[in-house]
């Protein structure tokens, strides 16, 4: 149980408090409503290179790091597709520099060339480093497009390629921060050391002058239903064969998406998971194999991803696949796997409550969702699934019809051992 | 919930058989004369735990991590693997072949093979210059594992530390499974290792032509946490590359813009220790990136860091470690790095003082005695 009190500034800032005084450390987390999915197609992983740029200098603070580790804090953020985060870590004593640094970034940046020059660069070297230079790095620039066809989930958070990130200029920098960076489209969590009195009291001081800005009302192409089964077949410099297929899938509030979350954890969580147990202990077909679901806010992606050992064709490894699906479709989940899956889901839960971050960030994301209570009753609803409920919706999600399949053939390269 | 973890030395390293240590570790959880593989996975499942094995330099251990009112049913399970390992044959079959189809994967990363050469390169033929080979694989044999696991695996090689809840029916639990009936078999474990003996060699170049990125790794054997001088050495350390704002960051990625990330660190083993410096950089700026990262050590042994720059390392060390201490866990894990390094509660005290008073003069010292660029060893992967 995860106690916190929650209040809305005038310009729109809804601030969480969540006392934890077990610990020495305060956080304070701070959710943008906007991700990958708001960009515009033509100018693509923009949200994540705007994540580098709000470290680059803000209006009156002309270096964010410098002043935040002088009190001993720690700071990063990430960009998915649905939102950016940010978070700060320090001694609860000096929470105050945190108010500070988030707040001056919220009402405006410097906006300097030279951030943004040098922050494209970086950026294009983690498009390299991640996503060009890795074996199977490219599988979401191919894969994501092959699933959607109008939704802007279509892209990766690092961009469709790199020409869109070399064109980024200070104007789109500038449009970008008044369309999504203002109050009401941001989401502030405090917690740790701190109490709920003085949070009020420092977040009116800091966030209360700046201005609400103006609201951005997301209206997004919809993915149609697929009509036919998709695949792509791509021989590459990679070691081994690898076997990716793509469902459509429901959104994270949507009727059936804890059923096939759990889905998720009978095909493979852990050694005693279905594909693991079948595919590569009895049946010998695949090195490895994992199932997971994006957690996507839209409707999402379940992925089932496996590399076939190098006898074994990758018909006989598909079809396999495509066995442990039909047992989930025709086969209730007998009692003590359902039961199995749920005491994980729950010992999970009690886990991810030792670490403060992990609280606020959760808070928040329930919070823009609709309401950070919800992380409170997330355990009650998987506790709450019925196997003849999975069942339906595995027979909802596991068709053919519905699945896009992309195959990596390894290209025999040269290997250098050292 | 607590976590529990049973600690145990690897025994000594036998360049004819590299990968025992590394693979009786890992294959504890694949099977007991009572337990098969999927029934151990069972148990621990069903109960909402979680069984990790972990193989590491100078140490192997398991870890469970459970809700306390499991504990009587998932403690017996560790009872028995550690107790009664098997290694059966299919499953070690299995666990060879996927291990070499993981490989092939990793020697596609450049910052894996850059790792590997350099450990190699720093430690020698030993357990942690070990990059494992294909044919590395080729000397698993049942009989040879089961001889290690019953010498390793045995209560007076074995450290168990309990932290999370842990109450007065946790700890008669624990005692029940792994009290006075888990008995030392008349062997002894051999826990010393050779010598550690870096290689003559300092330059490795492993070209990859099409590589869009060079892994670049760099730095030399060093001190460990036992050293009176390896605070002091840390906080060089963090001046350099230890943490975001870091001269290496600074530079070379919010500067240049060279790479996504570069870092410097210390790993502090038993037998010895290493500094290092690693990146991952564009293919054409490699050398541009290694001539840096060498200005910036330069830099560090010639002129005095700023007061100011001093002491903002002091507070974000400072509160690097109290953020540290977050929750019971990491305060276990704060206990294992003095306890195994043989250092008391003082070790802690001794480094933040330390850290409150050290001088740019000192950082100058520290510099300047252990980074000398004429010992470094480089690896680069890719282009160069």
């Amino acid at each position: 149980m995860v106690k916190f009190n929650r209040f809305t500034l005038d310009n729109g800032l809804r601030v969480i408090v969540h006392e934890d005084h077990t610990t020495p450390m305060a956080v304070l987390n701070i959710l943008y409503d906007v991700g990958a999915r708001d960009e515009d197609p033509g100018q693509t992983g923009f949200a994540h290179l705007f994540e580098h740029l709000m470290f680059g200098g803000s209006v009156n603070i002309p270096q964010y790091d410098e002043p935040l580790q002088r009190v001993g804090g720690e700071n990063n953020a990430f960009t998915s597709n649905d939102v950016t985060n940010y978070y700060i870590t320090l001694p609860a004593a000096n929470i105050e520099t945190a108010f500070w640094l988030e707040s001056d970034r919220m009402l405006s940046l410097a906006f300097s060339e030279k951030s943004l020059e040098v922050q494209r660069n970086v950026v294009i070297e983690e498009f390299k480093q991640r996503y060009l230079n890795q074996p199977y790095g490219d599988v979401w620039l191919r894969l994501r497009p092959l699933v959607y066809k109008k939704h802007p989930y279509q892209w990766a958070t690092i961009g469709k390629e790199i020409k869109h990130i070399e064109d980024a200029r200070i104007e789109d920098v500038k449009a970008f921060f008044k369309k999504h960076y203002n109050p009401q489209n941001a989401i502030m969590v405090v917690g740790g050391d701190i109490n709920a009195e003085q949070v009020k009291q420092l977040a009116e001081k800091w966030f209360a002058p700046i201005p609400a800005g103006e609201k951005y009302h997301r209206s997004l192409p919809q993915e149609p239903e697929q009509q036919k089964e998709r695949r792509e077949t791509v021989t590459a410099k990679v070691p081994l064969n690898d076997v990716y297929i793509a469902f459509h899938m429901p959104g994270r509030l949507e009727e059936g998406y804890y059923e096939i979350d759990l889905v998720s954890d009978i095909l493979s969580r852990g050694n005693s998971s279905r594909l693991h147990r079948t595919l590569v202990k009895d049946k010998q077909l695949f090195s490895e194999i994992h199932a997971y679901n994006m957690g996507s806010f839209d409707r999402g992606i379940f992925v089932i991803e496996g590399k076939p050992l190098e006898n074994v064709t990758i018909e006989t490894a598909e079809a396999a696949i495509w066995e442990e699906l039909e047992k989930l479709k025709q086969q209730p989940v007998p009692a003590n796997e359902l039961t199995k899956v749920k005491n994980k889901t729950e010992s999970t839960m009690v886990f991810s409550e030792m670490s403060l971050l992990d609280k606020a960030m959760n808070l928040a994301q329930f919070e823009l969702l609709g309401d950070a209570d919800w992380l409170n009753k997330e355990t009650d609803k998987y506790l709450a699934i019925t196997s003849e409920q999975i069942q339906k919706q595995a027979q909802a999600i596991f068709r053919k019809d519905n699945a896009s399949t992309l195959i990596y053939l390894a290209e025999k390269v040269d290997l250098v051992s050292s | 919930m607590v976590r529990i973890e049973w600690i145990f030395s690897n025994l000594r390293f036998d360049p004819a058989k590299p990968l025992l240590n590394v693979a009786v570790n890992t294959m504890l959880t694949e099977g007991t004369s009572i337990l098969s593989a999927s029934q151990i996975a069972d148990q621990i499942d069903f109960y909402g735990a979680f069984l990790q094995v972990d193989y590491g330099y100078d140490h192997s251990q398991v870890t469970l991590y459970t809700l306390n009112k499991h504990l009587s049913s998932t403690l017996p399970v560790i009872k028995d693997i550690l107790t009664d390992s098997i290694f059966p044959e299919s499953e070690l079959e299995t666990f060879i072949r996927n291990q070499q189809q993981k490989l092939q994967v990793s020697l596609q990363k450049n910052d894996i093979v850059a790792r590997r050469a350099f450990n190699k390169a720093i430690y020698g033929d030993t357990i942690y210059g070990l990059g494992a080979d294909f044919d590395d694989y080729k000397t698993l044999f049942r009989d040879d594992m089961l001889w290690h696991f019953k010498q390793m695996y045995q209560p007076s090689n074995c450290t168990i530390l309990i932290a999370g809840k842990v109450d007065k029916k946790a700890l008669e639990l624990l005692t029940i499974s792994f009290g006075s009936d888990w008995i030392n078999p008349t062997v002894e474990a051999n826990t010393t290792q050779p010598e550690l003996k870096a290689a003559y060699e300092h330059l490795y170049f492993i070209e990859k032509p099409a590589a869009l990125q060079s892994a670049i790794r760099m730095g030399l054997p060093s001190i460990t946490r036992t050293h009176p001088d390896f605070p002091a050495l840390q906080v060089m350390n963090t001046v350099l590359g230890g943490y975001f704002g870091s001269r290496l960051m600074a530079n070379i990625r919010e500067d240049k813009g060279y790479t996504y990330g570069i870092g410097s660190g210390i790993s502090s083993l038993k037998k010895g220790g290493a500094l290092f410096i690693a990146t991952e950089v564009g293919a054409d700026v490699c050398k541009a990136a290694i001539t840096e990262i060498e200005k910036e050590i330069n830099l560090l042994k010639t002129e005095l860091v700023s007061e100011d720059e001093l002491s903002l390392v002091r507070n974000y060390m400072l509160g690097s470690l109290l953020g540290s201490l977050e929750n019971v866990l990491s305060h276990a894990d704060k206990f294992k790095n003095i306890y195994f390094s043989g250092l008391g509660y003082e070790y802690y005290d001794q480094y933040t003082q330390v850290i409150r008073s050290i001088t740019a003069e000192e950082v100058l010292q520290m510099a300047n005695k252990y980074l000398d660029l004429d010992k470094f060893y480089r690896v680069i992967v890719g282009k160069y």
